[in-house]
Order: structure tokens, then sequence, then C-alpha cells
């Protein structure tokens, strides 16, 4: 069985952003700006879970994106995958979520045979949570979103448990199946050394528009959606104001006045 | 194309909270546009939340009554709706961004190749177009994002608008029936633990929060007490998380849940940025930590410097006397 891990590289938590005129960009104070998307290390881990524990032949990392997202690929192969893949192509540049959706579906059906592909939760650079149910939509795949624990696989079915808002929901659904995981699945291990050399030397396939069939159009022109007005969050207002008294007793009751006084409690 | 849709999240026979406010928040986007707003009720033994969704202030309900429907699953209910879409060409269809709602939006549009924005924080009418403000680079920054062209599907992030009120008002639901048979929906639900009882953190209007500073799981234990006399919610900080005093399902931040309570009161929290990601939009924040320099303090309305095993109790103490508990 083979399982496709999709991953995008984003911004790293710690990046602190500037917009100018904009145009945003980012820098690190650990050096370190671009990394693999926070929620993808989840699903790395559980694809190459499904490797050790589960017997899946291969686990084949994608990337999505330009050049640069090779190295979002690296910390996939250092962490286990088996293959990277970087599928990159300026007419796939500035899709919108249906338009990203229909390259996946594309890249994940050039993977022959594949069974099941995992997502993150969601990309933390523009905030989305939906490439998982877009891109099973668009290939028929079976969805599965929100997975916190996959209970069984077999060749041609699959059990998982999910984490809703309301509470956990135990599913039974076909395979082939595209998910989306929540970091209760696991702990995401650090690549190893041996790991981190074998990754630098790996070279990593490109595969471009040419290579896939794409359904539909993509790119900036075919996007449905404006998102060109990105600005920085404007400060919150006020300062804080500090309660003290002589006693602690003292000063929670001063602060319950003032949640009182502001009408929260 | 018109009208402005709105899906009626509910269960156990009642709307949804996050249902009421994308009610009110769809009734002025329909009063801008002078479009008629339908609610969309889809479900089993339903009939109550159609009745509920006229009295919130919808002006018609499409609704579909079914068992395939009981139990949300997006493969019964995505194709209904993407079917009554296409059929009837609403201009704006607006969903709660609850799990539900999120798989619903995301199946939806891309069945319908329909442009999508999700988890609007705020919106405005701007001609024919609804324009969200939603948080982007890991809620760093903010983005007005629009559907540019076609059926504009937009999701609301919970607690980010407030609740449309009861009208008194009445109407007759038009029902229409389900569109995909049980035997080819592949996705059999064996099992479902409800969190009923629990005030979730997304829908709680009070959330007090731990982390570093709690110093142990059994450091929560006077922070609980504070969230039962307070009918809150329970948060905690990744550090405490990743420690493993308390379970994921309690974290805020970036890689956590994101919230926006009324209240919020972060104790033993430095507010390291990934945190201040997830709950820099409550409306009135509480920083309790020994450490006056704090990054939390600068986000903080009201601050107390202290030790948070003596002011929570102190705390706990007020608040059951003033409220009588």
């Amino acid at each position: 069985m083979k399982v496709v891990v999709c991953t995008k590289q984003t911004p790293s938590t710690t990046a602190v952003f500037t917009v100018n005129n904009g145009t945003v960009s980012w820098d690190d104070p650990g050096g370190k700006p671009n990394v693999v998307n926070p929620w993808d290390e989840y699903a790395i881990e559980e694809g190459i879970r499904l490797k050790e524990n589960h017997g899946a032949s291969d686990v084949i990392a994608l990337a999505v994106g330009s050049e640069e997202s090779k190295e979002a690929l690296k910390t996939a192969l250092a962490m286990g995958c088996t293959e990277a893949i970087l599928v990159s192509d300026d007419a796939f540049a500035g899709s919108d979520a249906v338009g990203s959706a229909r390259v996946w579906a594309a890249a994940i059906n050039h993977v022959s045979d594949a069974k099941v592909a995992l997502f993150g939760k969601l990309t933390i650079d523009d905030n989305m949570g939906v490439a998982a149910m877009m891109t099973a939509q668009k290939l028929g795949w079976t969805p599965l979103t929100f997975v916190s624990a996959i209970k069984e696989i077999s060749e041609d079915s699959i059990t998982v448990e999910r984490l809703l808002d309301d509470g956990k929901e135990t599913v039974t659904a076909p395979l082939p199946a595209v998910l989306s995981l929540v970091k209760e699945i696991n702990e995401p291990r650090y690549p190893s050394f041996m790991g981190i050399r074998k990754a630098n030397r790996a070279e990593i396939p490109v595969w471009s528009a040419g290579d896939l069939t794409v359904e539909g159009e993509t790119g900036a022109a075919a996007s449905k959606v404006d998102w060109s007005h990105v600005y920085t969050i404007p400060p919150r207002e006020g300062s804080v104001t500090l309660i003290e008294a002589d006693s602690v007793e003292e000063q929670a009751k001063l602060l319950a006045d003032k949640l009182f006084e502001e009408k929260v409690i | 194309m018109s009208g402005v849709w709105v899906w009626v999240e509910n269960s156990n026979g009642t709307a949804a909270t996050i249902s009421r406010e994308v009610i009110g928040a769809a009734r002025t986007v329909a009063d801008e546009l002078n479009e008629d707003l339908v609610g969309i009720v889809f479900g089993h033994e339903v009939s109550g939340v159609a009745d509920e969704a006229f009295d919130l202030g919808v002006d018609e309900v499409v609704g579909s009554d079914d068992e395939t429907l009981a139990h949300f699953r997006v493969e019964a209910a995505g194709p209904l709706l993407a079917h009554l879409a296409q059929e009837r060409e609403p201009a704006v269809i607006l969903i709660g961004d609850s799990t539900q709602g999120n798989d619903l939006a995301a199946w939806t549009a891309a069945e319908l190749d329909a442009g999508l924005v999700v988890d609007a924080v705020a919106i405005e009418v701007d001609d024919e177009t609804v324009k969200a403000t939603r948080s982007v680079y890991a809620n760093k920054l903010l983005s007005t994002t629009f559907v540019k062209e076609g059926l504009q599907i937009m999701t609301l992030r919970s607690r980010a608008f407030p609740q449309a009120e009861s009208t008194g008002d009445t109407g007759d639901a038009e029902w229409v029936d389900a569109v995909v048979a049980e035997d080819d929906i592949p996705s059999k639900v064996t099992g479902f633990e409800s969190k009923e009882g629990t005030v979730s953190l997304t829908d709680a209007s009070i959330i007090i929060s731990g982390g570093r500073g709690v110093a142990g799981p059994e450091g929560f234990e006077p922070i609980q007490e504070l969230v039962d006399v307070l009918g809150g919610a329970m948060g905690a900080s990744r550090a405490a998380v990743d420690a493993g005093w308390i379970p994921y399902e309690h974290q805020v931040g970036q890689t956590g849940k994101t919230v926006s309570p009324d209240l919020y009161i972060a104790c033993g929290i430095s507010g390291a940025i990934q945190h201040q990601a997830g709950m820099r939009t409550s409306k009135v924040i509480v920083a309790i930590n020994k450490d006056p320099d704090a990054p939390i303090f600068a986000l903080a309305r009201y601050g107390i410097v202290g030790d948070l095993f003596k002011v929570v109790p102190a705390l706990t103490a007020v608040f059951k006397e003033r409220l009588g508990k």
C-alpha cells in the first residue's frame, strides 16, 4: 500500500512578519525562516507509522510550491519518508483553494496506486484547513477530516477516530481516502542524524504541469478569491492596568469589581 | 443569482450556538444586499430547528428531514447543499466555521468550483461583495479576503459575531428530499462519544488558562475551581500540554485552538507569540504572573503580578461570594 503525505513549506512559528506596500516578508530570530508547515509534521509521522506498523510499502512526501519547498521535503525524508517529490509550476502559483485541490488531486493521481493521502489540519500561512476535504472531493475519494487516531486499516478499508467540536466520532470508510490529521494523533519524531545526511544527498524530482493531468484551471488568473490586501494587526488599545493592594484578597476584590464593570462575568 | 443562505447547524433538535451567530451576521448581509435570507436546515426530526430559524430572523427555510442526515456526514449533506445551490443559485452562502461547517463549506465549494473564504472574524458588504477580515500568517497578520466572481461561500469564526435575537416570527418551511441514499454513503459512523455537559473552548465566554507557571498537573486544580465557579472552560499553553500536565484538547495557541471569549484569564502563562496567536482576539484579557516582564502583560487589560497559587484561590473565593455559589 502506498501512502502520500501532502506538505507545504511555511514560515516558521517564530517568524516575525513585515508588510511593505502589501508585500509580506519575514525573518526568524532563530535563523530558520522557513519550515515544513508545523501541522504537516503529524502527517509525515503518521505516514511513517503506517509503514512501520501497518505494512505500507511506500511513504511519498509531496510538496506543492517553489524550488525552495525542497527544504520541507528534506525534513520529510530525514524523518523517514521513502520518497519526496516537488510539484512546481508557474501555472500553479496563486491558485485559490479549489485550484490548489486540483493540483493536489492530479499529483496524487500521478503517484499510481496510492490508497491514502495525509494532510495536516491546516497550513499556517494562509490559515486554511480545507485542502484535504477539497482534494478528496476532486479525487472522488473518501474524505476523513480532523482524524485523531487511525484504529484499523486494511487494503480496502479504514477505521478512524475524528475529533469534532461536539465529541469523538468513530467512522469506518472504504479506501482510498484523504485524511486531515489533528495534533492528538501522534508525536512527530525528530529526524535522526543519519536521516538528515541521507536527505541532504537525496535528489528530489520535480513534477511540472506537463507531467500531470490537471483537470480544470489553476493559478492566479483562474482564482475566484482575492486575498491581496494583507496588513499588520493594529495594536491593542490602552495598556495594562496593574491591580495592586496590600493583600491578595484585596487584589482579588478589586479585580472582580473591574470584571463586573466590564460586564464579562 | 439571488438570496443569502445561512446553514443552520443543529443537534438534538436545536440550532447550534454558532448558527445563531451566523444567522445574526447573515441577516445584516441580506439586508444590505436587499436580498431574502434563507435558512438551510438539514437533519432528522428538525421541524423545531426550522421554527427556531424563523424566530431568529430568516425569511424562508429550505429544509431536508431524512434519516441519512441525522448524524452529520459530508457525503450526505454536501451533495444536497450543492444540488440546491445549483438549482436555485444563491448569491451568498454563510456557514459557521465548526468542524461540520468547515467540512460542508469545503466539499460544496470544491463540487461547485466556487470561491471560498474560511474563518472570517468580521465581514462587511461592499457593493455586491461580502468582504471578510481573516487572520493569516499564523494569526500574526490580517487579510481582507473576498470572492470576486460567482457564488460566495464563506465560513464565520465561532464567537466572532453576536447572536441573532428572537423576533417572534413564524413561517412555513419548504421541505425537500435528500439526494443521496444510505447505500451510496460510504462512511459509516459506528460510535460517537458526546462532549455534552462540558463547555467547549471555542464556545466558552470565559476561559481560564494555565501555563508553565502551574508547575504540574495538580497545579490545574485551583484553576479548575475558578473555572467551575465562573462556568467557563479550561485552557492551557503549549508548555503545559507538552509537559503532559493537561490533554491537548485544552491547548490554546497556534497549534491548538483559536478562541475569542469575553474574558480570558492567563495564569502563569508568559505569553509567547504562538500563544497570543490563539487568544489575542479575546475581549478582556487578565494576566496573573510572577514575572512583571512577561509579554502577556502587554496584551492584558488587567494584570496582577503575583503568585497564581495565592491569587487564583482568592479570586475563586470572591466570585463564590458575589455569585452566590
